[in-house]
């Protein structure tokens, strides 16, 4: 019999040598003259084990990690004869940082076969779009609303009804727009579900698009992710071959096209309406809201936009229930989050779990701290316009309200560990400076607010007239989060006024920091 | 390992841009597949674009220049592209960035004089969890220090 092993084509797998793995593995097989097969999965997220490969035996998968190209010959023979090694982890399932996790909507990342429609149904795929074709759109919206699912990208807004409302307009078409222009740093959970499980997003557009009534689907993707867009091409091949896409879906009288569009660089085109103008085919400059794009989306028709995240939870409530789903969390936050640890953290990657999770729990306990042993000092979470928090805030709940209330945001559930050298007023400044290159130009506080604010800051730096320039930037973030169309510069007073309310010792001239620093 | 890609001829550009006029939008899809086939979007694309989409030039144009990856020059035989993202300066991205810069003799966002790299920030690849991460001509690399980003630098040299 072959052996089966398992190694993630997963990007981040890729960047620490995957694909050098796989060759010294068939060259070990080769050698002793062992037939075996070779899976390529997605990653299970552990990203410190990272390549971290897999063999089948009775008792389950066994996993190794991390292996790199030199530590095969001995890996293979350990996976041959099932003895020790030292980079043995026992099994895959097993490995305590994956127990304790929540995998609700991740259940298959890393597990299966991602360009394979029937490794996908072999672990339960396609049964939720199974009992949306049994429903009435009424029903399905019914469950996605009591399912308390909010929008993962960052938003939060409840999906059933946003659905609601697209389902409820009459138009000649409509869209479903998937959102996976995942540009926040320290988040790579779309990337991850796209290259993993990709099916479990089109199953989601699927229910999305017969429960509304649509017929054609968008996913975008920013050209920063070649194997994501990659991954998703070959599963929407497979899913039209498998009658899964295309006219006719599963045997009923739905019909629904499904095409990747791939972006070209711009981070404000993850601002949805941005998203919609760049589809359309113009410069991603953000619409005024209303129109809601449920109401006037795509090509002016109504458009279900929403994250890989929250389509990628949507079969999970059809198969299991909204209940089942709703039991997870904490408040209003329901469900699970796949939240992402990255940075200077020592077991950074993907890690789902029920809302309600503490923010030291994650960085201290699941997370183990920085790699770089050095104690932490300020965490970012939700991205490039989320809110740095230092270890003061550390009893925070992860859970959309908690965090708003202490002026933060969970995002798309991104943290960026930052250890004791951090220099926040430089963070502070690249925040102002990201928003300006990033800045689509259409409103004034972003456009010219995010150039001011990096001025003064540097001036601020440089000791200049300290006090009046802090007085300066609290002024341009007002004018920036309260004046600006959307959240690009609406949001990135978070990162600057949490680095000035947090960390005020980093503001002045640079030699009374390193003597306070000292 | 770089790309090789086609001079620029018109009657190939004409091509590409009926090729992929048929989508819905297809403005991003024609200038991404100019710049596969040419490395680049030749400038004067940019008016036979408009013309084939019946939109005017400016508004083909305030399309290219809006996205960062639509270059007006073809880039150096090598692009390196470094992540300049918070996940990546957390993990000491900055002191990589100014040892590539001094490196190749040149401040990021610009190509070397002998045309053999361009060296790019890019905003994050998703790699946050084995960062700091590159990626050289489409090549991912995560987990960079100075020894590995010194051999990359090599790499996209030679």
């Amino acid at each position: 019999m072959k052996m089966r092993i398992f190694v993630p084509r997963d990007a981040g797998a890729i960047a620490v040598g995957a694909d050098e793995v796989v060759a010294a593995l068939e060259q070990a097989a080769a050698k002793r003259d062992l037939p075996i097969q070779i899976i390529r999965t997605g990653s299970r997220g552990l990203y410190w084990l990272e390549p971290m490969v897999e063999v089948a035996t009775v008792k389950g998968r066994v996993a190794y990690g991390p292996v790199s190209p030199a530590d095969v010959p001995s890996v293979f023979e350990a996976m041959a004869s099932n003895g020790p090694h030292a980079l043995r982890l026992g099994l895959a399932d097993e490995i305590p940082w994956l127990k304790r996790q929540t995998r609700l909507t991740f259940a298959r990342c890393g597990v299966i076969d991602p360009r394979s429609v029937d490794d996908y149904r072999a672990h339960g795929g396609y049964k939720g779009l199974e009992r949306a074709l049994s429903l009435t759109p009424q029903a399905i919206l019914a469950d996605v609303t009591a399912s308390g699912l909010r929008g993962r990208g960052g938003a939060g807004f409840p999906t059933g009804i946003k659905w609601k409302t697209v389902a409820d307009a009459s138009a000649s078409r409509k869209y479903i727009v998937c959102n996976a222009d995942e540009g926040d740093s320290g988040t790579f959970a779309d990337r991850m579900i796209m290259e993993g499980d990709p099916f479990v997003v089109i199953e989601g557009m699927t229910i999305a698009a017969i429960t509304v009534g649509a017929t054609k689907g968008y996913i975008y993707i920013r050209s920063e992710y070649p194997h994501a867009v990659e991954a998703m091409n070959a599963a929407i091949a497979a899913a039209n071959r498998a009658g899964f896409l295309g006219t006719r879906i599963g045997g009923s009288a739905h019909s629904f096209d499904l095409e990747v569009r791939v972006g070209a660089g711009a981070y404000v085109c993850g601002e949805e309406t941005s998203l919609l103008e760049s589809l359309e085919g113009r410069r991603g400059l953000v619409r005024a809201k209303p129109p809601l794009p449920a109401h006037k989306g795509l090509f002016g028709k109504p458009t279900v936009i929403n994250n890989v995240l929250s389509y990628a939870a949507i079969p999970f409530i059809l198969d299991n229930g909204a209940k089942a789903y709703a039991d997870f969390g904490m408040g209003r936050s329901r469900g699970t989050m796949p939240i992402q640890l990255a940075g200077n953290i020592k077991f950074g990657g993907l890690f789902e779990t029920a809302f309600g999770v503490t923010l030291g729990e994650l960085i201290d306990d699941i997370g183990g701290g920085t790699f770089t042993g050095r104690p932490v000092r300020a965490v970012q979470v939700g991205g490039p316009l989320g809110a740095y928090f230092p270890r003061a805030l550390f009893d925070t709940p992860f859970d959309y309200e908690a965090f708003a209330a202490r002026d933060g945001l969970i995002g798309h559930g991104g943290i960026v560990v930052f250890d004791d050298t951090v220099d926040m007023a430089k963070q502070a400044r690249f925040a102002m400076e990201f928003c300006a290159i990033e800045s689509c130009g259409k409103c004034t506080p972003c456009r010219i607010g995010s150039t001011r604010g990096v001025e003064t800051i540097d001036k601020i730096r440089s000791g200049e007239r300290v006090a009046e320039n802090l007085a300066v930037v609290e002024d341009l973030c007002n004018t920036m989060k309260f004046g600006s169309l959307c959240a690009l510069g609406g949001f990135t007073p978070y990162p600057v006024m949490s680095a000035l309310k947090h960390f005020k010792q980093d503001f002045g001239p640079a030699p009374t920091r390193l003597q306070a620093a000292e | 390992m770089s790309p090789l890609y086609e001079p620029w001829d018109e009657k190939r550009g004409a091509e590409i841009i009926a090729e992929n006029s048929k989508h819905e939008g297809p403005t991003l899809v024609i200038l991404h597949a100019l710049q596969e086939a040419f490395g680049y979007v030749p400038e004067p694309a940019i008016p036979m674009v408009a013309t084939a989409l019946n939109l005017s030039r400016a508004e083909i144009y305030g399309v290219f220049t809006f996205y960062h990856d639509f270059r007006k020059q073809p880039a150096g035989r090598h692009v390196l592209k470094l992540c300049r993202a918070e996940a990546c300066q957390a993990a000491g991205g900055d002191a990589l960035a100014a040892r590539a810069e001094k490196k190749l003799g040149i401040a990021i966002g610009n190509t070397t004089a002998d045309e053999s790299v361009t060296f790019e920030p890019i905003y994050c690849l998703g790699l946050c969890a084995t960062a700091p991460s590159a990626m050289l001509d489409g090549r991912l690399v995560g987990r960079l220090d100075e020894k590995r980003l010194d051999a990359l630098v090599a790499e996209a040299q030679r």
